[in-house]
């Protein structure tokens, strides 16, 4: 048998991480893969060891995902933690586009009037009480808010909601609701709202805050950066 | 050729009626050929308003339907030669009214007059489906209530569907004393929830009740603080620019109005 070619083995902190390269076959990868687990000798009262796999530029379905955690899981002192890749499908590329992009608006929501987008909301104009708008992602409005705001419907839950002045009836944040408090208290310039991790729930300040809570409020860059 | 006004507000009590017949007695007072259509199928209105219940003979279903023409079903105004109605049906209910039909009949008015002001029903169902269908304008009519806000919000996003110029904004019924108190909802925060242009407003006016009750428009009387507001109203339907330039001014106005009553009393 050839020596290892094209798997790399590294130690961290945090585990073992396995360079792929991404030259030779699926085929030939795997039967490597195998072959050097197995050959390893892991002792058998070491703890859990958590596996990042790095696939260089190849891409890989959801299939051969499976197969390759499978092959890794076999060997049960191997947690498979994260498989990355420089590479993603155009249509996903597309997909991740269209959530973070920012759509703009530019009308009054009125009492009734229900404005959904896909990706971030900008709107420019105001929402009346009784009008909604919703969003997958965060919600920014240069304008009076006075009806219900709906972010990250989809269940980002680090999705914010800001406006020129809030007034809302209701802010809502994928599962969570909060709402105006009783007496009418007339809204705030310039706030937002977002969950508190610690809290749970919805947390209202200046829209100067967000730099420090948010700090990657521009989700793309994120996205690619992380997988 | 005329220009067909839908009078609207979502809910119902603002209004819409006596705004629609002080609007045309006042057009009318300034010489204007004026056909008042009631569209509030078996809850006619218009008519008692005006003084003009006992002589409706055919209504709008009976044109719709063919039963006779329009000439027939109008009723000329005792007050006015240039001022008539086009009443509504007491029997049938709103889906004897289809909105081509009322196309139709304000397509074949409009060349005889030079306004037809459409008095819409309350709801936002077929009744106003029928009242916007052929109108060119709208005029939206509210009162410093949040609910009637609100639905006059909700009306100016149907309207804003519909082929026709944006709306524009009629505050009925406000009492100086409760907004200077900040009782009441005043006329800036409405215009700035509502974003539309504000065609005028109109105090609350025992006058305007006494005179509905005798079948007779305020806007007919030539001076109590309800009439000169319609008839202002009218004259910025006309586009002459009766004095608006701020809403402040606008109140100082009509406590200067008040002022000269107070005396004249």
């Amino acid at each position: 048998m050839a020596s290892n070619k094209w798997v790399t083995i590294k130690g961290t902190r945090d585990g073992l991480t396995l360079f792929m390269n991404d030259e030779c076959s699926w085929n030939e990868l795997l039967v490597e893969v195998e072959e050097i687990l197995s050959t390893k000798h892991l002792a058998t009262d070491e703890p859990l060891i958590t596996v990042r796999i790095e696939l260089g530029n190849r891409y890989i379905t959801n299939e051969q995902e499976q197969i390759l955690r499978e092959v890794i899981r076999k060997h049960n002192k191997l947690v498979v933690d994260k498989i990355t890749s420089n590479v993603i499908l155009k249509e996903e590329a597309l997909r991740w586009k269209e959530e973070t992009d920012v759509n703009l608006h530019n009308k009054v929501v009125r009492s009734g009037q229900v404005l959904e987008v896909n990706g971030d909301l900008l709107l420019i104009g105001d929402v009346n009480p009784g009008g909604k708008i919703v969003a997958t992602g965060n919600i920014f409005v240069l304008g009076n808010l006075r009806g219900i705001a709906h972010a990250g419907v989809k269940g980002k839950t680090d999705a914010v909601i800001a406006a020129a002045h809030m007034a809302p009836s209701q802010l809502r944040i994928a599962e969570v609701i909060s709402r105006s408090p009783d007496a009418d208290a007339g809204g705030a310039p310039m706030e937002c709202g977002f969950i508190d991790e610690k809290a749970g729930q919805i947390v209202m300040d200046r829209i100067s805050t967000l730099a420090r809570s948010r700090r990657d409020l521009n989700a793309f860059e994120r996205r690619v950066k992380n997988g | 050729m005329g220009e067909a006004i839908v009078i609207t507000s979502g809910k119902g009590g603002v209004g819409k009626t006596t705004t629609t017949a002080n609007l045309g007695t006042s057009l009318a007072l300034l010489d204007k050929k004026v056909c008042l259509i009631d569209t509030d199928i078996g809850l006619r209105n218009l008519d008692v308003v005006m003084g003009l219940e006992n002589r409706i003979i055919y209504d709008i279903v009976d044109v719709v339907e063919n039963r006779c023409k329009i000439s027939q079903a109008l009723i000329k105004d005792k007050r006015f030669d240039c001022l008539y109605l086009l009443p509504a049906a007491q029997t049938s209910d709103k889906s004897a009214l289809t909105p081509e039909g009322m196309y139709r009949i304000i397509e074949e008015l409009k060349p005889d007059y030079d306004y037809i002001l459409i008095d819409c029903p309350a709801g936002i169902e077929q009744g106003y489906r029928n009242a916007v269908a052929g109108a060119d304008k709208s005029i939206v009519v509210t009162t410093p209530e949040k609910s009637s806000v609100r639905d006059a919000d909700r009306i100016i996003g149907l309207l804003e569907q519909e082929d026709m110029e944006p709306p524009h904004l009629i505050v009925n019924r406000i009492r100086n004393h409760m907004v200077q108190n900040g009782d009441m909802l005043d006329v800036d925060e409405i215009v700035q929830v509502l974003s539309i242009d504000l065609l005028g407003i109109v105090a609350d006016d025992d006058d305007v009740i006494k005179a509905s009750n005798h079948g007779e428009p305020v806007a007919f009387q030539p001076n109590t603080k309800a009439s000169i507001a319609y008839r202002n109203i009218s004259r910025r339907i006309l586009g002459e620019s009766v004095p608006l330039v701020s809403l402040d001014e606008k109140i100082t106005f009509m406590d200067k109005v008040k002022k000269v009553f107070g005396l004249k009393k």
